[in-house]
């Protein structure tokens, strides 16, 4: 008998197997539910920064706008988030595998890159895959105009950033009293670089600059040396410099200045780097001067205080910028739009980030809301001056808080 | 543009082209007398970029005053490699040589990337914002005492291989390896002390590059290929070749970035290196083989 019984349960009968596939049949019919149960849950956001390589100090900056994230969205009554990070090692193949990866992992929305090159590579993936992107940082205009329908950018175009700091460099001339007649163009060739110095070839005309570019050079971000092109930009004579480069190239630009004896009138950067911490932190005395052209926040807006004091909160010393302004907004549209849509359904994701309507936010500019393209097309740049390791905001008119330092003071007088 | 600028330029690309010639100089040594191509060379050279930055930092001190401690330091490390591990494949094909020290160059890289990270790591040093002023002529003070000290240190190797018994020695084991042996010299140690040697100048070199640039771990390929460049411009097997190619290509990066663009800088240091091949096979200051 017990036998028996033994060998009636080791056989595979035809109404086991049928069992068996009604079994997996309702798993598989019940799955879906286990994706709408998570969606009580936090969402998943992947944020993806560069933050070891080349671009490592500035990847860290923008992460400090999500370590002070969380209980500001608290606060704001907006949803938990559950971070998860992905380092793009400043490499762009990186940046791509990672976002994949990220996905592979769960996640449900993505933020990133600050470069525009690893932006590019996010995008596909994201667009691929149909999870939605919220860029903080990234300025190459061909991001938006894919026809991607997942990716939405919280941050100006080169092209709207280089019309708007000609209008600011325009208030900044008539504030300070001085007109440079000429400057010299440095910019890094990478995407972003290259991105604003085509833009500066379109856009110029159209504002009648009481300037003219004496010569443009360009150099690889990765650059080790930056003698021969700080060389070459000193024996134009120009009154001032324009650039468009990154950190480090901002810092070993600066050292080469210094070496070879060259202050020009301004440095008028029109990227990041000159007003970052650790440019401050490692250049002292010879920080200040340089004037930036950059998406800002507005001092005068409600929320501003709150992300400064959270920021001095977690860091010390250090002052909020662009990096964190925008990183954090990225994760105020995520929120903003899982607390809209009640689910963490991509799509349904996508579609209450296209509707978006922040008035109550940081940046310079009406709000936060997207156009067809998934663009912001109403965040602004402001002018700031590096004044005694500190920024201080010169234009627009309506933020300004200083009047401009003009000329610098000369490298070889700072002590 | 004035005269002054291009003299500043070129001043600049001399300097940095000596320390080159130097981290070349360690190849070229290796490969005239123990007639392997090393192609770690410049892993070997970020290991003692990372030393350099590591030291300077702990004791506070000038990278210049630590040339010769962590010169004698890689000078041990690449006597242990020949002895250990290259020896044994001193008889063995070409590609199983070019096998091991890629597979040894990316060990290092990655031991690097683990210990370090792959960020820049640099070192301050009292003079690094200073400069030399000659009426319009500007000399950069780090490149102006570490193109010093790479002069310096090439002389020493030279001095070496020229007046010393065991310089002489390695110069005969290097014309005639059969010779050597019924001389009874031990050819083994002296392919150690060769590679130790040339191992010492890619320490010193390295030293005096964290002067110049920031230490990451993703340096070496790029500064093997250079070498590459600048011991095949040079002449392979000629140590003044290598100096002299050194300076050429830092030279030649150098105003060509300031007559043309700089971002085409090292796209005119391969165009040298491509003349040289068709006009010159054996390189500047290299012997035609028979």
């Amino acid at each position: 008998m017990t036998r028996k019984a033994q060998s009636n349960s080791a056989r595979l009968t035809r109404r086991a197997v049928t069992a068996g596939l009604g079994a997996a049949g309702f798993v598989a019919g019940v799955a879906p539910f286990n994706i709408a149960r998570a969606a009580g849950g936090p969402l998943k956001v992947g944020v993806l920064l560069p933050r070891s390589g080349l671009q490592a100090g500035i990847g860290q900056d923008c992460w400090r706008g999500v370590d002070i994230a969380p209980g500001i969205l608290k606060s704001l009554g907006l949803p938990e988030l559950t971070v998860m990070s992905g380092d793009t090692e400043s490499n762009v193949d990186t940046a791509r595998a990672r976002a994949e990866k990220l996905i592979g992992e769960g996640a449900q929305l993505l933020i990133g890159a600050f470069d525009s090159g690893q932006t590019t590579a996010i995008a596909q993936v994201a667009e691929q895959k149909g999870i939605p992107l919220v860029i903080n940082i990234a300025g190459a205009p061909q991001i938006t105009e894919q026809g991607y329908k997942f990716v939405f950018r919280n941050f100006p175009t080169g092209p709207m950033i280089v019309g708007d700091a000609f209008n600011n460099q325009k208030e900044v001339f008539a504030a300070a009293g001085h007109t440079p007649k000429t400057v010299v163009f440095l910019h890094i060739n990478d995407t972003y670089g290259t991105a604003i110095a085509g833009a500066v070839e379109h856009v110029m005309p159209k504002f009648n600059m009481p300037y003219t570019i004496a010569e443009k050079i360009a150099y690889d971000p990765a650059a080790r040396d930056l003698s021969v092109e700080v060389t070459k930009a000193k024996a134009t004579n120009a009154d001032a410099l324009l650039v468009v480069s990154r950190l480090n190239d901002a810092m070993l630009l600066t050292r080469e200045l210094v070496k070879q004896r060259w202050t020009p009138q301004a440095i008028l950067s029109m990227g990041p780097g000159w007003y970052d911490d650790q440019y401050f932190k490692t250049l002292g005395k010879l920080a200040n001067g340089p004037i930036s052209f950059v998406p800002w926040y507005d001092p005068h807006k409600k929320l501003t205080p709150v992300l400064e004091a959270a920021l001095a909160k977690s860091f010390a010393g250090v002052q909020l910028n662009t990096n964190h302004i925008f990183t954090f907004e990225a994760l105020l549209v995520a929120a903003d739009a899982y607390k809209r849509a009640g689910s963490t359904d991509p799509k349904a994701l996508a579609d209450a980030i296209r509707t978006t309507n922040i008035t109550d936010n940081v940046s310079i500019g009406p709000g936060i809301s997207f156009n067809a393209k998934g663009q912001n097309d109403k965040v602004k740049d402001g002018a700031i001056q590096n004044r005694g390791g500190k920024d201080v905001m010169l234009a627009p008119q309506s933020a300004a808080n200083a009047k401009p330092e003009w000329p610098m003071t000369p490298y070889q007088n700072r002590g | 543009m004035p005269l002054e600028v291009y003299l500043n330029v070129a001043i600049g690309g001399v300097l940095t082209g000596l320390v080159y010639g130097l981290m070349a100089l360690g190849l070229s040594v290796i490969f005239g007398v123990v007639r392997v191509v090393n192609f770690a060379h410049g892993e070997m050279m970020t290991v003692a970029m990372f030393l350099a930055v590591v030291l300077c930092t702990a004791l506070h001190v000038d990278p210049l005053v630590l040339l010769v401690p962590i010169a004698a330091v890689l000078f041990v490390f690449g006597y242990a490699l020949q002895r250990g591990l290259i020896n044994v494949f001193i008889t063995r094909p070409e590609h199983s040589q070019f096998l091991l020290l890629v597979a040894l160059a990316i060990i290092i890289t990655n031991t690097l990337l683990i210990i370090f990270g792959p960020d820049a790591r640099t070192v301050e040093t009292a003079y690094g914002f200073d400069s030399f002023q000659f009426g319009g002529i500007i000399v950069d003070a780090a490149k102006a005492y570490a193109g010093a000290a790479a002069i310096l240190f090439a002389a020493a190797l030279f001095v070496f291989f020229r007046f010393t018994l065991i310089g002489k020695a390695i110069r005969a084991g290097a014309d005639n390896h059969t010779g050597a042996l019924v001389v009874g010299l031990d050819v083994k140690r002296l392919y150690a002390l060769t590679f130790g040697l040339g191992a010492a100048c890619v320490g010193a070199a390295g030293t005096m590059m964290t002067l110049l640039v920031d230490a990451t771990p993703l340096l070496g390929p790029s500064y093997t290929l250079l070498a590459f460049v600048i011991v095949i411009t040079g002449g392979l097997g000629s140590m003044p070749g290598a100096l002299i190619g050194g300076v050429l290509i830092g030279l030649t990066e150098a105003l060509a970035g300031l007559l043309f663009t700089p971002s085409a800088k090292s796209m005119f240091a391969f165009a040298i290196l491509v003349l040289v091949l068709l006009f010159r096979p054996q390189g500047i200051l290299g012997k035609r083989l028979a």
